[in-house]
């Protein structure tokens, strides 16, 4: 929960620094995510798979105005789990209010509107996450009621316990405090994530799990050929993700200060060890070093230096990155073996460098990590909370997702599935790739052609 | 008059289209085609998954031609698309009963 601060001390560069990350974030989802995914999907189901990211975009948008940043960052704590939803409710409240988060001395006041901006991205992005498990099959009016039930009721939770100081913060009332003890008011051994390693990627990590779970695979999974259909869209998915991440990352110092310029360094530093890992893993394995397998070894890096990214040192990140890389290289192999449909393996990068980066960062933290003489403790609080994310986000997501299983019903019909999502679902294709053969159908609600302006100026054309 | 098939190595295209331009060829047809022979596919590999890819991408050459020519740009296309490696395609000749310009209405090897 904020600390309110007073109005006329605004830090204007801290603001500015605050809006503009908010928006580099926004960008991670639409289109970066977008991009990333859709073009690992079928070309049969790109603009589905594009639409499940801006949908969780419009969905969450409106929640997190209405009720999802009181429920997350409100001050009326409910037994550590949420905050009161209904406090700031539609933001009021929060207008002309100024805030220090982090209680920065002397600097990093900024409009909370700013923070709400900023955390509102990150809750979007957490779903969309998710879309990639459950790729080319689901009906889109499901994803959507599943986006507002699974952001109410595991991710405003769970980040209200983690940085709303809640069960899983250094709050007094809090697991470590009860484990660790707590000095002044806080817990003596502060549970550490940056950036959302477990709010953001062992959430959506476990979620992508257990839908692809729950959904079950696509038709013809582990027999026909799902290879990516556009590598480039994926390229520049995970670019787009990288930069964005600068926000995601450096944004969460939440002030243009020092500690924001080591974050951006180093997540550069762990993101390009984690591309190289992969790559040499893939080297090793397959014999070949892949483009997927850069653009995901780039999501892998940027995942697990997320929860470390303003504790460990340029060169911890260079090893968080590496060992990132290396895992998620090997474990994207795992669902083939258990034959579990994560198609574009939301479980393999999130959850996989989600729980490494989370842990790692308890190796390797300067202040308190196992390797600089800081003792066990914060790595055992560290593999605690990524454990508390995994239960309660693994348990709310089985549940909403079987209730609409059992309701509306997740998957589209087979044959839909098969001819291709996109049409099913959105009636469109995504490339126009032969140009003949089109015409124009009857214009909808019995409307004649020449009321709409697009067939006028067709009509034009051809006269 | 025959209609002489040919399916190429698609970056042998440019090397074949200006040998039998040279030869005197007008005109011809070319398609994007798919297909596999003897080679079969290859495979990829995405995330670690083996994907073994059928068929693979072929350019497909149509020309008509004079009963005479038939042979020797058969000879012109062998000699051009040629790589001596696995996949380079094949090419095949079938007689052709009637050919129509559509600009003039011409017939036959008249409009060749």
């Amino acid at each position: 929960m904020p600390l309110a601060a007073a109005a006329d001390q605004i830090d204007y560069a801290s603001t500015a620094f605050v809006i503009l990350c908010a928006s580099l974030v926004l960008l991670m989802t639409t289109p970066g995510l977008a991009l990333f995914y859709g073009g690992m999907t079928r070309t049969k189901s790109v603009l589905n798979m594009m639409m499940m990211s801006f949908g969780a975009m419009g969905v969450v948008g409106i929640i997190y105005v209405l009720y999802g940043y009181s429920m997350s960052f409100g001050s009326e704590n409910i037994a550590g789990i949420i905050a009161n939803p209904f406090q700031y409710f539609g933001l009021n409240g929060t207008v002309d209010s100024v805030v220090n988060p982090f209680g920065y001395e002397g600097y990093g006041n900024i409009p909370e509107l700013a923070f709400v901006a900023f955390q509102l991205t990150f809750a979007v992005i957490t779903v969309a996450l998710i879309s990639g498990a459950i790729a080319d099959r689901v009906k889109f009016s499901t994803w959507l009621v599943f986006s507002g039930l699974w952001v109410t009721f595991s991710y405003f939770p769970i980040a209200h316990m983690v940085w709303g100081g809640g069960l899983l913060s250094a709050a007094e009332t809090s697991l470590s405090s009860l484990i660790f003890g707590s000095t002044d008011g806080s817990a003596n051994v502060a549970p550490m994530d940056f950036a959302g390693g477990t709010v953001v990627h062992i959430n959506a990590g476990i979620a992508g799990l257990v839908l692809a779970l729950v959904v079950g695979k696509r038709v013809g999974f582990g027999k026909v050929a799902m290879r990516p259909h556009n590598v480039p869209l994926t390229m520049i998915g995970a670019g787009l993700l990288w930069f964005g991440w600068f926000g995601f990352n450096a944004g969460s110092e939440l002030a243009a200060d020092g500690t924001a310029a080591l974050v951006w360094v180093n997540t550069t530093a762990a993101t390009c060890a984690a591309m190289l890992g992969w790559l040499l893993v893939e080297k090793i394995r397959d014999g070949h070093a892949t483009s997927v397998g850069a653009a995901s070894g780039i999501v892998a890096g940027l995942v697990a230096i997320t929860p470390a990214c303003g504790f460990v040192s340029p060169l911890g990140s260079l090893v968080l990155g590496v060992v990132a890389g290396a895992l998620s290289a090997i474990a994207v192999g795992l669902k083939l073996r258990f034959g579990y449909d994560d198609s574009l393996d939301v479980v393999g990068v999130h959850l996989v460098a989600g729980v490494w980066g989370t842990i790692g960062v308890g190796l390797l933290a300067t202040s308190t990590g196992l390797f600089y003489g800081g003792g066990i403790d914060q790595t055992v609080i560290q593999i605690l909370i990524a454990l508390c994310t995994i239960v309660i986000s693994g348990v709310v997501t089985l549940v909403i997702a079987l209730a609409l299983k059992a309701t509306m019903g997740w998957r589209v019909p087979e044959d839909v599935e098969a001819a291709g999502i996109d049409q099913g679902e959105h009636a469109e294709t995504a490339y126009d790739l032969v140009s003949v053969g089109g015409r124009m159908g009857a214009a909808p609600f019995g409307a004649s052609q020449t009321s709409s302006t697009g067939s006028k100026n067709l009509e034009g054309a051809q006269s | 008059m025959k209609l002489v098939t040919a399916i190429i190595k698609p970056h042998q295209l440019d090397e074949v289209k200006e040998a039998l331009e040279a030869f005197g060829i007008q005109g011809m047809t070319i398609s994007e085609a798919h297909g596999y022979g003897r080679q079969r596919g290859h495979s990829e590999v995405y995330r670690g998954a083996e994907y073994t890819v059928d068929f693979v991408p072929k350019s497909r050459l149509e020309v008509l031609v004079d009963d005479m020519d038939a042979s020797s740009v058969v000879a012109v296309i062998l000699k051009t698309a040629q790589t001596g490696r696995i996949g380079d395609g094949k090419i095949w000749v079938i007689p052709v009963e009637d050919v129509a310009r559509v600009r003039t209405g011409e017939r036959g090897v008249e409009a060749l």
